[in-house]
């Protein structure tokens, strides 16, 4: 790929800066401001969501009820799941492809820069909304971010009406932004750049957006059946009247298991850029990991019922599902291969982001044998909520979803701020976070064969030394991510300047641009041959 | 730039899928009464009367067993006649349920029946069923309820013994009144 | 494969600091039933299926990271694609996962079997306890934690089936077909008995169905597996097999228990004598809302210390027992608590904490309120 860019002359682009102050940030159309926006945003979302983790595990450190009350517990859980989904990792992905989507398609900025600015601003409203109910009376949501119906109908706090608007607010939302996405794919890219031709995190986000606009109204759905089951008197979920509980979870995985597609997708694609750039080759079977992420995307649809094996599914139904999600282990197990293929007999060094998409790579994996397990229908009945499953879904989770979001923050610090991030510190956050989150979360699969039930806030002596170990994990975790906002505010504050092209492996658009990329990129766009 | 598509047309594309598939998750509600009817998922049974007429199978029997539950709100004393019934396939049956309220207001109630293993509801046949309306009780009134119903003769040989239970629901409290709601 | 997870138990007791084993199990139990022994055998062969998928990719991973680095002078190789190679990674893994769905579809059609049953029993969930009902046999009771508050709470050590023991557990004879038939009275729960490799939803309005043949007599532990509302770790289950003998024997003395109980309510009781059985009664049943000390927990759950109804007319205090505040947290207690229970805990809350009413209601009031009621 070359790009004859044209970018020189910022001394005379008088009518292209930023606005000054407050309101440069509430009224931007920005893509990069966007972006760090939704960056910052999701961070901020990452500590708060973080710091209910870290009460949950402060419970959980000893058996016996030391810290909260169970009702309050059940809170944390509750919010520390919808937290860290709706307002960490995806808002991050988000972020991401604010800032690079069009830098990686030689676009001038995203295809609808003021929606793109409305959807930023409704996730302050909703997290808001969703916080407060803490405060109310009764407390905030207590059943669980799955929220299964009749816990989170008949018998929730009153607060569940606030929560109900304040997922509509975020899949709002994620829908714009998804829309956004897509437009700006479909319709900017520069000439030359044939689909085929795109970065794979491009192409990961393209299928996202689809996934995202093909669920996130589903979600909606759902909540909204919810609402009219509380307080306008249907019976959707409510067996009195003929409606049937576990039609909620039905129609809740539909949208469940696609979302946790959303949320490794894009990850997957920065990880299939960072890998080669770091072992200095090309990736390994471009086109093929397009089309094993599509297969990924289209068998997300067909498998929703392995979270629910235990409600009593006929026996047709579970081994179609089985199957069904066993499958997903070829296209995954395709993705994986190909990226250690890229790392074969390529010339490695590792580098931040490099330690940490390697780090993906392998503890997603693990995390992709533990969902094999749990695949099997027969095996499940056994696993299912128990701690194997809150092990397998943060093994895919923490070292997938966050794991490529610290890859990617690393990779393209130096093309946000302009400054080099420092290295030794940026090596003593991946230490520290992939030790503390192993001993986090590898201990919970013990106590989860041994048969702890996940939402638990007290148990038996059996669990606890794993439980210690876990919180001791988990607190290391936890502090580990203050070091990291402690090196993006000294990368953003100084340090060595960053060439346009710090990492001589790397390929890419958005290399050909100085560093810190200009308030305007690719006016003019660049052809791409 | 090479646009395939005007922004404007691609968007309200993409807002077509997103509102077409708000529709879908609705849809899902009657596509899985469906799917359970056919299927027998989750032990549910049609809400309507059974029509059709069986020739009796007298050389096999089949144990059909009756739960009664209350859900937590419901004070009313509520059981079958008998715990269970050796019945041919092919063949109408009949079981009383006996309900009374014992408080001193007039409550209404809604049964809700399930039948166990699941592949089994498909050919469970109910001809008359409480079940099919709500029951309202003055304060102290007794009532006995009959279920009259048809195992089917195709019952897959594997099954010999079916449960059926209902739960018992206070609805006095739900407008509109939820029989509208529930399947037709 | 194997049936025991020593070798695994082992790499990872190097780990451990070594104390009690019993602390640091690392893997399922194998069970006590046949069904389970076959999930545990899966269990055991997926993994280590998995294990040697790990060990040779990961392997070839760290290989080409120490071989493959720039420090050792490596040229990268330029190659990038192969279809010959893509084709393999997509048929083995595929060939590997139709191993891996003989036995999964096999010991599923195992457990989905459908024949006769010995004894049927009827397992209802509640807010936070399970209700027990031997069909036929007229013999039903609730099965409550038997955890005293002092243990969780850290004032008292706590014992070694802490959070797992219950006042009346589940009793069935051994050898015996045993059919659960699930159901729920509130919210969703899950009926979860490792050892028996037995997990099934307990659905409000719905009926679920499970088996299972314990071939030794013994005690088998488990909890709530479906997050149920503020007591889900609350919530245990205990099941003792006994051998066909003495399971009949406990049945029988069962039955004659529930007589023993009319019994009761016949006897005249004293204040002190209602009051001391109302506390225990009390901590086991109340006590998860309204709190040991009575204080409650606002708004949800109103305290009782200084309450208007357990200060009240004792008929409205009664009533609220015995038929619940519909729409609220209240459950109903009448047919959940017998009438000595009901009378003892009424006459304990009037005469608890900073409650002095002083007056009793005896079990002959309660079993006239039913009585009347019956009618």
């Amino acid at each position: 790929m070359s790009a004859v860019i044209d970018h020189g002359h910022a001394g005379h682009d008088h009518h292209h800066g930023p606005a000054k102050g407050l309101m440069r940030w509430v009224l931007t159309t920005n893509h990069k401001d966007i972006g760090t926006m939704y960056l910052w945003f999701s961070f901020a979302m990452f500590l708060l969501g973080g710091s209910f983790a870290m009460v949950i595990r402060a419970e959980l450190f000893q058996p016996g009820l030391q810290i909260v009350q169970p009702e309050f517990f059940n809170q944390m859980t509750t919010m520390h799941g919808l937290i860290m989904v709706f307002g960490a990792v995806m808002p991050a992905f988000v972020g991401l492809a604010n800032w690079m989507v069009p830098l990686m398609i030689g676009a001038p900025d995203m295809a609808l820069p003021r929606m793109n600015n409305f959807s930023f601003w409704l996730l302050p409203a909703a997290f808001a909304l969703l916080v407060s109910t803490l405060f109310m009376p009764g407390g905030g949501p207590n059943f669980g971010w799955t929220f299964y119906a009749p816990l989170s109908t008949t018998y929730a706090p009153e607060s569940v009406t606030f929560f109900i608007f304040a997922i509509h607010l975020m899949g709002v939302s994620s829908i714009m932004g998804a829309i956004n996405v897509i437009a700006t794919i479909l319709n900017l890219r520069a000439p030359g750049m044939t689909l085929m031709k795109m970065p794979l995190f491009v192409w990961t986000w393209l299928i996202t957006a689809f996934l995202l606009i093909a669920v996130m109204p589903v979600l909606a759905g759902v909540v909204t059946m919810m609402l009219m089951d509380i307080h306008f008197g249907t019976s959707f979920f409510s067996a009195a009247g003929g409606g049937d509980p576990v039609l909620f979870q039905h129609v809740f995985w539909f949208f469940g298991h696609p979302e946790v597609y959303i949320m490794i997708l894009p990850a997957f694609g920065a990880v299939s850029s960072i890998i080669p750039a770091f072992a200095r080759k090309p990736l390994f079977g471009y086109t093929s990991m397009v089309y094993a992420t599509a297969s990924i995307a289209f068998l997300s649809f067909i498998v929703w019922a392995h979270h629910m094996f235990t409600v009593g599914i006929p026996l047709t139904g579970e081994l179609f599902f089985m199957y069904a999600t066993m499958l997903i282990a070829v296209p995954t197990g395709v993705k994986v291969f190909n990226w250690a293929s890229t790392m074969w007999q390529g010339s490695m060094t590792f580098e931040t982001p490099m330690l940490f998409a390697v780090a993906f790579v392998i503890l997603f994996t693990i995390g992709g044998f533990s969902g094999l397990m749990l695949a099997i229908a027969p095996a499940d009945f056994q696993y299912h909520d128990t701690y194997f499953v809150v092990a397998h879904f943060h093994y895919v989770l923490v070292p997938g979803a966050i794991f490529g979001i610290f890859a990617s923050a690393y990779f393209w610090l130096p093309k946000w701020t302009g400054h080099m991030y420092d290295e030794t510190l940026g090596k003593l956050h991946f230490w520290m976070s992939f030790i503390g989150m192993n001993m986090a979360f590898f201990p919970m699969h013990f106590v989860g064969l041994a048969g702890m039930p996940r939402r638990i806030p007290d148990y038996n002596l059996m669990f606890a030394n794993f439980n210690m170990i876990s919180s001791i994990g988990a607190f290391m975790f936890g502090a580990t991510q203050l070091l990291f906002l402690f090196i993006v505010i000294k990368c953003i504050r100084g340090g060595k300047p960053a060439p346009a092209k710090p990492w001589d492996g790397a390929d890419g658009l958005e290399w050909t641009i100085p560093s810190p990329a200009p308030y305007h990129t690719f006016s003019t766009p660049p052809e791409v041959k | 730039m090479n646009s395939p598509m005007p922004n404007r047309r691609l968007v309200l594309r993409l807002l077509g899928v997103v509102v077409g598939m708000f529709a879908f998750g609705f849809a899902l509600v009657p596509i899985y009464d469906v799917m359970c009817q056919a299927f027998g998922i989750n032990g549910k049974t049609s809400g309507a009367a059974y029509e059709g007429a069986q020739v009796e199978n007298s050389a096999r029997e089949v144990r059909v067993q009756f739960l009664a539950t209350n859900n937590i709100d419901m004070p009313w004393e509520f059981k079958p006649m008998a715990d269970d019934l050796v019945v041919h396939p092919g063949g109408t049956n009949q079981m009383l349920f006996v309900a009374s309220n014992p408080t001193d207001k007039p409550m209404t109630a809604q049964a809700i029946p399930s039948i166990a293993p699941s592949n089994a509801a498909a050919y469970f046949h109910k001809t008359e069923c409480f079940c099919f309306s709500q029951q309202i009780l003055q304060p102290g009134e007794r009532i006995e309820m009959p279920v009259r119903f048809i195992v089917d003769k195709d019952l897959p040989a594997d099954v010999h013994h079916l449960t059926l239970a209902y739960t018992l629901f206070d609805v006095t409290d739900r407008v509109p009144p939820v029989a509208q709601v529930s399947p037709k | 494969m194997s049936r025991h997870p020593r070798v695994w138990m082992g790499l990872l007791l190097c780990l451990a600091f070594s104390t009690a084993e019993a602390s640091w199990t690392v893997n399922m139990t194998p069970g006590a039933t046949e069904v389970s022994r076959t999930v545990f055998d899966l269990h055991m062969t997926i993994f280590w299926i998995c294990v040697v998928i790990g060990v040779i990719v990961f392997g070839a991973m760290f290989w080409s990271m120490f071989i493959h680095r720039r420090s050792t002078g490596q040229v990268p190789a330029n190659f990038h694609e192969s279809t010959t190679v893509e084709i393999l990674w997509t048929v083995v893994p595929l060939l590997i996962l139709v191993l891996m769905a003989i036995p999964a579809t096999k010991t599923l059609i195992d457990i989905y079997d459908t024949s006769e049953s010995d004894v049927d029993i009827q397992i209802t969930g509640y807010q936070w306890k399970w209700h027990y009902k031997y069909l036929g046999q007229d013999v039903e009771f609730f099965s409550n934690l038997a955890t005293p508050s002092e243990q969780i709470h850290n004032q008292a050590d706590k014992g070694e089936h802490y959070l797992l023991e219950v006042d009346q557990p589940l009793v069935v004879p051994v050898g015996a077909k045993i059919r659960f038939l699930i159901t729920s009275a509130d919210v969703i729960h899950a009926w979860w008995v490792p050892a028996l490799a037995v997990k099934k939803d307990a659905i409000p309005g719905f009926i679920n169905e499970s088996w299972t043949r314990i071939e030794q007599p013994g005690i088998y532990r488990g909890q709530c597996a479906e997050l149920c509302g503020k007591d889900h770790g609350f919530m245990p289950i205990v099941v003792e097999a006994k051998s066909k003998t003495d399971y009949e024997d406990w049945l029988a003395e069962k039955k004659a228990e529930t007589a023993k109980l009319k019994e009761l309510t016949k006897k005249d009781w004293t204040l002190e004598e209602l009051v001391a059985r109302g506390d225990k009664i009390y901590h086991t049943t109340c006590a998860s809302c309204h709190q040991p000390e009575g204080q409650g927990l606002p708004p949800m759950f109103p305290a009782l210390d200084g309450s208007k109804i357990a200060t009240g007319p004792k008929e409205n205090h009664l009533s609220t027992v015995f038929h619940g505040v519909p729409g609220t947290a209240m459950a109903a207690f009448g047919k959940q608590l017998s009438e000595v229970d009901i009378a003892a805990v009424v006459t304990y809350e009037r005469n608890a904490w900073g409650n002095k009413v002083g007056d009793m209601v005896t079990p002959k009031e309660v079993l006239e309120l039913k009585q009347a009621e019956e009618q």
